[in-house]
């Protein structure tokens, strides 16, 4: 019975609740006993509000009863990663700096959840600010992959996309900055979505690189990301980046892809995006879904993106210079931790301020803020951060010329399936390159969806197929996505969940 | 290209504000090199007459109405501090011996 009602994506859930056949409640239960069993072994969430969600599920019961219901999701649970502020809830960002901190505030996209009336299960680990591509870096111990225990749920979402990928929550919320949300979402074998750059709001989100942060949806189906994505999305006047514009219709383009016809369209394989380091597996299956979308009618082609091979190194003196300067609010003052330095009488608040920051960070936030600091200080500026933007520039510049020739761009989500836990902690060049296909899109603002691609020869794990599209034109992901999604779980005859491992603690 | 010192390191966690002691700086001074060794390759990628870009989706003159809307209440605003003394923050000193 539980099992039944937590395997239902979450339009199903919505439909069920639209009809009668469950309840709110019932939707919510079954996921914190779900949660109880497996989270053990899984450790997607740093904290459970079980009393809370209950509560919410029983007021959306209610509303349903009065014909009141607030949204198309309203009484489906959902995650929320920690990086989003939620009042009466902790945030830690994964951080010790921030242990124990409750928001007296909640950001604009988690106003937008309780607005539509879905309960909040809980927030999901992630690397410590969002730093890292698979939660190892979690001052509070690294998320476990569903699809084997050992392995790692990519990063910094990872909480996020395992809490969905082990059907703990049918919904989550995560954020992408460097491919946070598309990156732990082909290596669990999970959908979710970097929304353009200013479509969803930032207010209240602990911001890692302003300039690259985006909220999005992590999901099991495409459409239930679209579902999230226009209910969260749209205009905030908080947030001087948010785009004035009204969403295009992602239900309806994810609705339209799903019936398998892309006559008409154009897709640009990105030329940069494959050879030396690329896992086969990975390639096999991302060749297999290119040639899935020319039977769907699609006119393939390759595109050249020549300065992508430099967009690692952009982001990686980009994001450090803007991470220093954002992280220097932890100051010891206002909230969050504050230590004092031993053997000193009467500390300064510049004493108190480094002991704090020594204790409550990380080694990977450490080497951030260092390295942007260095970026930003004087005589290295222009060579580095300046020269930087300069690049970011010509890789829009190049984003700008495929878009010329086609309507969407493809690549793999990520080099490589799930590697094992501890296997790259201490190698941060290593790490990094996980982020090699997702960073562009960060750079330049657009939007880009990772869809599983199937499970890799080599190993058996799953791996993510990632379509971008032009800024504003977030539709054009969910119709290619809906599309590739459909003519996949109709081959593999289900979806490709269903042959994940049985979790210790399932019943 | 560049190489990033332990004493070079040990001055910008000062910058920064960040103890680090001995044994951290020995870890990070050799990962810090790698790492700017790597993103070293960008120089020279982009002409002085490329225009720098600082955000993805450029907007200007982003204004809101000129109306008074709530903000946190001080008893929001002191829920996480880490010291408080009436309605206010408490904080160490600000001044260092020599000022």
């Amino acid at each position: 019975m539980t099992d039944a009602l937590i395997r239902r994506t979450a339009a199903e859930m919505a439909d069920d609740l639209a009809a009668g056949t469950t309840t709110s409640v019932a939707l919510t239960r079954a996921h914190l006993d779900r949660i109880a069993a497996v989270d053990g072994a899984v450790h997607a969430f740093l904290h459970v509000d079980a009393e809370g969600a209950l509560a919410q599920a029983a007021a959306a019961d209610e509303r349903r009863a009065e014909g009141a219901t607030r949204s198309t999701l309203d009484g489906v649970p959902i995650a929320v990663k920690d990086v989003l502020a939620t009042e009466g809830l902790p945030t830690t960002c994964g951080s010790k700096i921030l242990e124990g901190w409750v928001p007296p505030y909640d950001a604009t996209v988690v106003a937008r959840l309780r607005a539509g009336g879905l309960p909040i299960l809980g927030k999901t680990n992630m690397d410590e600010f969002a730093m890292g591509s698979s939660t190892e870096h979690s001052a509070y111990g690294p998320t476990h992959n569903p699809w084997d225990l050992d392995r790692i749920p990519g990063g910094s979402g990872g909480g996020s996309a395992a809490a969905v990928a082990s059907f703990a929550a049918p919904l989550a919320l995560g954020t992408d900055t460097g491919g946070s949300i598309r990156q732990p979402g082909a290596v669990t074998g999970t959908v979710g979505v970097k929304p353009t750059y200013g479509g969803v709001s930032r207010y209240g989100l602990v911001a890692l690189a302003n300039s690259f942060d985006q909220v999005g949806p992590v999901t099991r189906t495409v459409l239930d990301s679209a579902l999230l994505h226009e209910l969260i999305g749209g205009h905030d006047a908080r947030d001087s980046t948010s785009i004035d514009v009204a969403l295009p219709d992602l239900v309806g383009a994810a609705r339209q892809g799903a019936g398998g016809d892309l006559s008409g369209l154009k897709v640009g394989v990105i030329r940069e995006l494959a050879g030396d380091g690329w896992q086969p597996g990975v390639m096999a299956r991302f060749t297999e879904s290119v040639d899935l979308l020319v039977g769907m009618g699609a006119e393939v082609v390759e595109v050249s993106c020549p300065t992508f091979v430099h967009a690692l190194a952009t982001y990686y003196l980009i994001m450090p210079a803007e991470a220093s300067s954002n992280l220097a609010k932890f100051d010891a003052m206002r909230f969050g931790l504050r230590v004092l330095p031993e053997g000193v009488d009467s500390p300064s608040a510049e004493d108190v301020m480094r002991a704090t920051r020594d204790a409550g960070f990380g080694d990977e936030v450490k080497r951030r803020i260092i390295l942007g600091t260095y970026a930003l200080s004087s005589g290295y500026y222009d060579a580095y951060y300046g020269q930087a933007q300069k690049v970011r520039t010509l890789i829009t510049h190049d984003f700008g010329a495929a878009f010329q020739q086609v309507d969407v761009l493809v690549s793999p989500t990520a080099p490589t399936t799930a590697f094992k836990l501890g296997e790259k902690l201490d190698d941060p060049l290593a790490m990094y390159l996980n982020d090699l296909a997702t960073i562009p899109a960060n750079l330049s603002g657009v939007p880009g969806i990772s869809v599983p691609s199937g499970l890799a020869d080599e190993d058996g794990l799953p791996a993510g197929f990632q379509v971008l599209a032009p800024a504003l034109a977030d539709d054009r992901v969910y119709r290619v996505g809906a599309a590739l999604e459909a003519a996949l779980t109709d081959k593999w005859g289900g979806p490709l969940l269903d042959r994940a491992p049985v979790l210790e603690g399932e019943r | 290209m560049p190489e990033i010192t332990r004493d070079e390191v040990a001055h910008l966690a000062t910058l920064a504000r960040i103890d680090l002691d001995d044994a951290e700086l020995d870890h990070l001074a050799p990962q810090l090199s790698v790492i700017l060794e790597s993103v070293a390759s960008i120089s020279g990628v982009a002409g002085d007459d490329v225009p720098p870009t600082s955000h993805a989706v450029p907007l200007t003159n982003v204004f809101r109405d000129d109306v008074v809307v709530p903000g946190l209440t001080p008893e929001q605003a002191l829920s996480g501090a880490p010291e408080r003394s009436g309605g206010r923050f408490a904080v160490p000193r600000i001044l260092g011996d020599e000022q």
